[in-house]
């Protein structure tokens, strides 16, 4: 008689899922915590792109903070894509929260006309950068958090403006993969053509996340997750993965350890900040 | 003492799961003084707070300004107890001490009447965590033995957030005699990827580690967890006891202060032992376990590390 043969499941190469209840309860405290009892600043708010990012920031601050305490600027380029505009609109109505739109193609068009040359990259970036110009600006005048909206997929990629995208001061997903933040998006209810539609950044036409990185998010995510735990490229490859997905996510980790860190300061003395001189930063 | 026989049937429990603003060490005495008003009317006879319950965990060089030495930090928990008008108590909380310069992450166990106070033990903690988000032994010495202390419920051990993370040292206490577990925590949560688990991987293992203590050993393991959120760091509090046969008898929540009661029957403890008598055994075998020449022990004596 045979006898029946119990194993484990193969390796597969999927992605990390969530336990999405749990992170929504565990985010929405976090989000309480730093605003409301940390800096005694219940309001925020967050550059509403039409995308799913900052969908879900929004959606979890409206849990920690109420709708009236969540602002929604949105600040289109003449170039951005009119359905980003609209997507954003559908959260702005779906969680009734105020909203103010603020063209930034005169401040970015204001310094490019001097730069005529510049590429898209070097525009995407001013782009960028001169929406956190309005959004701090916008926070300082509404008395409000701007709140980050960085996944960890992008951070790990660094598939993100320096000091731009990463800057404002609390992040809620930025330990999260974007197959997370997708699952994240279905469990909140965000509107579905933002989960569905292709990630884009919206800094040139027609651009999508995953043409620019060469490789889907759910690739990028299980190999992500695997690599940060260690794992050797043989190790990554029985797990189903090809060598040249390894080798693009790998070089582009290695790549940008820079942009995930503070600029680097030259140390002259045994008090150096940060070094020498460490507090943490709730102290 | 009293020998285990007369030890009394029960023992009051009350955890103080913390939330304390961080490094703001006076007013943090002040909350944990108005929270000692609504403890003393349960009548417990065993308060316990967590680990670094007054000053919050993370403190990197911010410890050396708020570590105390162990007799001002036992005078400011006591007089708090007395100012909340608590009857004879003994209180168990973790603190930064600064050994006239030397600096330990440290538990207390005090036993506090009307008129005085009186330090029963002091626990210096010997796993200091210094890996992945945690640096203590950058900032910290360790401590360098495991001791087990006589109380009126019977003979305890302090063991702090890691040191009760390795089996050997809940075993070691426990074959030293000790009945009762107490850890003071800090724990900061993590591990989402289980759907449907409704509860943070890091809170899960700590739960299991501590039943696996009790369940083998026989006895009650009292958690008292840190809560709050520290930089983004969420402690994960879920202040806990454990019965000596591995059930839990309650859990606090991860995100809120709160106080959790338990009444301790001391009776279950030998009783789950005469069910389960793997101490005994292990008392019997442990010598030869740890005289095997291929472990890696120090050989003679070694008194330096015996501070």
């Amino acid at each position: 008689m045979m006898l029946p043969i119990v194993e484990p499941p193969a390796p597969s190469p999927a992605p990390p899922g969530i336990d999405a209840a749990l992170t929504t309860d565990w985010l929405v405290a976090f989000l309480r915590d730093e605003l409301i009892a940390r800096r005694g600043i219940p309001r925020a708010v967050i550059g509403l792109s039409g995308g799913v990012d900052s969908a879900v920031t929004a959606y979890l601050c409206v849990r920690a903070l109420g709708a009236q305490n969540v602002r929604a600027i949105r600040m289109p380029y003449k170039t951005s894509h009119p359905s980003s505009l609209a997507d954003a609109q559908l959260v702005i109505d779906a969680l009734g929260i105020p909203s103010t739109t603020i063209d930034i193609s005169p401040a970015v068009d204001g310094y490019l006309q001097f730069e005529p040359d510049a590429d898209a990259r070097r525009r995407g970036n001013v782009m960028a950068r001169v929406r956190m110009v309005v959004l701090f600006d916008q926070s300082a005048k509404l008395v409000a958090l701007p709140i980050g909206t960085g996944n960890k997929t992008e951070r790990l990629l660094g598939y993100f403006t320096w000091h731009a995208d990463d800057t404002p001061p609390v992040n809620p997903i930025g330990d999260l993969f974007k197959s997370q933040v997708w699952a994240l998006a279905r469990y909140l209810g965000v509107p579905h053509r933002l989960i569905e539609k292709a990630p884009t950044a919206d800094l040139e036409a027609d651009q999508t996340d995953e043409a620019d990185l060469g490789i889907s998010y759910a690739r990028a995510d299980a190999v992500l997750a695997r690599l940060l735990l260690g794992y050797s490229d043989e190790q990554l490859a029985e797990h189903g993965f090809s060598a040249d997905e390894i080798a693009l996510v790998r070089r582009r980790v290695d790549a940008t350890h820079w942009k995930r860190h503070l600029p680097t300061t030259a140390m002259l003395s045994n008090t150096a900040i940060n070094e020498f001189y460490l507090r943490p930063v709730d102290y | 003492m009293p020998p285990e026989s007369e030890a009394p049937a029960h023992l009051r429990v009350a955890i103080l799961q913390t939330k304390p603003a961080k490094g703001e060490y006076q007013r943090n005495l002040l909350e944990t003084a108005e929270a000692f008003s609504q403890v003393a009317a349960e009548v417990p006879e065993l308060v316990v707070l967590p680990e670094g319950a007054l000053t919050g965990y993370f403190l990197e060089g911010a410890v050396y300004d708020l570590a105390l030495p162990a007799s001002h930090f036992a005078h400011d928990l006591a007089q708090a107890w007395r100012g909340a008008g608590g009857d004879a108590v003994d209180l168990v909380a973790g603190f930064f001490e600064n050994d006239g310069g030397t600096y330990y992450n440290s538990a207390i166990y005090l036993h506090v009447t009307r008129d005085e106070d009186r330090i029963v033990h002091l626990h210096r903690k010997m796993f200091l965590p210094t890996y992945g988000v945690f640096d203590e032994e950058r900032f910290l010495s360790r401590g360098h033995k495991l001791g087990v202390f006589d109380t009126r419920f019977g003979r305890m051990a302090l063991l702090v957030c890691e040191d009760a993370y390795h089996s050997i040292v809940s075993t070691v206490a426990a074959v030293k005699g000790a009945r009762i577990l107490i850890v003071p925590s800090a724990s900061p949560g993590r591990g989402v990827e289980n759907e449907g688990e409704g509860e943070l991987e890091s809170i899960t293992r700590w739960r299991e580690t501590l039943q696996m203590a009790a369940r083998e050993h026989g006895v009650y393991v009292i958690y008292a967890g840190l809560t709050g959120f520290e930089g983004g760091k969420g402690m994960t509090g879920s202040s806990s006891v454990i019965d000596p046969r591995g059930r839990v008898l309650v859990q606090a929540p991860p995100t809120e202060a709160c106080i959790v009661r338990a009444d301790l029957d001391l009776r279950e403890i030998d009783l789950a032992r005469a069910n389960l008598p793997l101490l005994g055994d292990l008392t019997a075998v442990l010598p030869y376990l740890l005289q095997d020449e291929e472990l890696p022990l120090p050989r003679g004596r070694h008194d330096a590390a015996d501070r």
